[in-house]
């Protein structure tokens, strides 16, 4: 199997900026798998991500969508096709005024045949559970609700590759957990390949990989079981481990010897009870 | 206080007004219009009104909902009817007091053009409080596209309208909350003279245009990652079909127009 995505050795300065954003990263993404990318302010994982869909080319190296260089401009729309986007901001991404003709805005810029467009834009609403709400006016919903709707008006392009970059960011608690639900069904259900830009532990934790990049480069990768105990090394790139991983920090610092792995609240309390009989 | 703003109001339901294609309400909108500029009679007002009632009546509008539209034309209604009333010219002088004369053919032309000016007005706002504005873009892009033949950019045009539409509210909200801001900081946005009121607004005006350009770039680029790319073969999910009930429409307009026609020519 080949990668979706393959990233080889990208660098990209700003224009007018001191250092590189990015500094020799390279990177596999494999299909239906969810990979989070976690990093602080100014880390350059956003950069990565604008990288992923030819938003941003890269200075030197290159960039592979599913065999496409991203350098190739005849290329740019099969490739944002494939990979598409989800921002930060709710607000400055929904186009229409009404929620399925937002939805339907891609598949008629790719110019699919009206049917078809009511198709997908039936199941997109249906995956993120916004279908009830597909005649409503965007301003009207929440936070949580604004972002699912964005997801849906990806989904409608049918794309391989979901990336998201902090769509968490502006959300309450109750909006974050709704479009990181809807997230991870994607990727377990329909087998859409997830990359989530995030600096927020808990949500990188439900991954099946984690990237965390400090300064422009790749400096941890793996299972987010490998990449949690490193709780030192975290805490030098200025990030938190969830606080499950804490707890478990404590407990075994305190005395206790429990694996320092659990990181759903389920097993981490499942631990806990085990070790105290 | 900045929600009161209503532009392009819109009166959700489900008549058989409401449920016309946008282009047959468009076209009849005009076709009224041209109708309404051919009455000269006044039983042809009564046939016009009396037609306007029974498509407010059947389309659930109701006249306080009218009227209350009307409520700012009211100065441009009372200046139409003074300018009319005092400065028409003839003989056959009611009032004659110094430099104030008004006359009969004044009386007369002053409620003419009052009833002329509520019934355009009352007319086109039917069409906004049964259509929605995205239905209006719709129908307007429709009719506009043999244009495009003339290389104007209508799909574009009609997606310009369509965004604007869609952030009068965000910028709205956005506006209030700017206000908050600046009335936390002491901003005094409610007394003074008209010009301090009026430079009170510039730490209000600046930051909505900061944050308006950037919303314009994140909008940009959101829409060029689902694939923008003008409007060159692009299709539509939701297709317009005229029905029986257009053609229906189509005929009662006609039937207006040549009912206030035939008035004209009787001259009654």
């Amino acid at each position: 199997m080949d990668p979706v995505i393959r990233i080889k050795n990208i660098s990209y300065t700003y224009p007018d900026a001191p250092g590189p954003a990015l500094n020799d990263v390279s990177l596999d993404i494999w299909p239906g798998t969810f990979v989070a990318v976690l990093g602080s302010n100014g880390s350059g994982k956003s950069t990565l991500a604008k990288h992923l869909n030819a938003i941003l080319l890269p200075a030197a190296g290159k960039v592979l969508v599913d065999g496409m260089d991203t350098i190739d401009e005849g290329s740019l729309l099969p490739i944002r096709r494939r990979v598409g986007m989800v921002f930060q901001n709710p607000d400055n991404q929904i186009v229409a005024n009404v929620v399925e003709d937002d939805v339907a805005f891609a598949p008629e810029n790719l110019g699919v045949e009206p049917g078809e467009i009511r198709r997908r834009v039936d199941a997109a609403l249906r995956q993120v559970g916004m279908y009830e709400l597909r005649l409503h006016a965007p301003h009207l919903l929440s936070g949580g609700q604004k972002q699912r709707v964005a997801i849906a008006g990806i989904l409608a392009m049918d794309p391989q590759v979901l990336v998201l970059d902090e769509p968490t960011a502006m959300l309450d608690p109750q909006g974050r957990r709704e479009v990181i639900d809807t997230v991870e069904a994607l990727c377990r259900d329909r087998g859409i390949t997830v990359v989530l830009i995030t600096h927020h532990m808990d949500e990188a934790a439900r991954a099946d990989r984690i990237v965390v990049m400090d300064k422009g480069r790749v400096v941890m990768d793996g299972a987010p079981r490998e990449i949690f105990p490193q709780a030192e090394a975290l805490r030098a790139l200025r990030l938190d481990v969830p606080d499950t991983t804490e707890l478990l920090r404590r407990l075994n610092a305190a005395g206790m010897r429990l694996p320092a792995d659990a990181l759903t609240a389920e097993d981490c309390a499942a631990l806990i009870g085990e070790a105290l009989g | 206080m900045l929600k009161d703003i209503t532009l392009g109001q819109y009166f959700p339901g489900d008549t058989p007004v409401h449920r016309l294609d946008p282009r047959t309400k468009l076209l009849l909108t005009l076709l009224y219009i041209v109708t309404l500029f051919l009455v000269d009679t006044w039983s042809g007002y009564l046939l016009v009104g009396a037609a306007l009632a029974a498509v407010m009546a059947v389309s659930r509008i109701r006249p306080k909902a009218m009227l209350r539209g009307l409520k700012p034309l009211v100065f441009i209604i009372v200046f139409t009817a003074v300018l009319n009333l005092f400065f028409t010219s003839g003989e056959d002088y009611l009032l004659r007091w110094g430099i104030i004369k008004i006359t009969r053919t004044g009386v007369r032309r002053a409620i003419a053009m009052v009833l002329r000016v509520v019934l355009l007005v009352a007319g086109t706002f039917l069409l906004t409080y049964t259509t929605s504005p995205l239905a209006i873009t719709d129908g307007l892009e429709r009719l506009l596209s043999p244009l495009k033949k003339l290389h104007v950019p209508v799909y574009e045009l009609s997606l310009m309208m369509c965004i604007a539409l869609r952030f009068i509210p965000t910028l709205v909200e956005e506006t209030d909350r700017i206000m908050s801001a600046q009335k936390a900081r002491g901003a005094d946005l409610e007394t003074g003279s008209l010009t301090q009121r009026a430079r009170a607004l510039l730490p209000l005006l600046i930051p909505l245009f900061v944050s308006s350009f950037r919303r314009a770039d994140e909008l940009a680029l959101a829409m060029e990652c689902r694939c923008y790319n003008g409007g060159q073969g692009r299709t539509r999910m939701k297709q317009l079909r005229f029905s029986w009930a257009d053609a229906a429409a189509f005929a009662l307009g006609g039937l207006l127009l040549a009912g206030v026609v035939l008035l004209r020519r009787l001259g009654l």
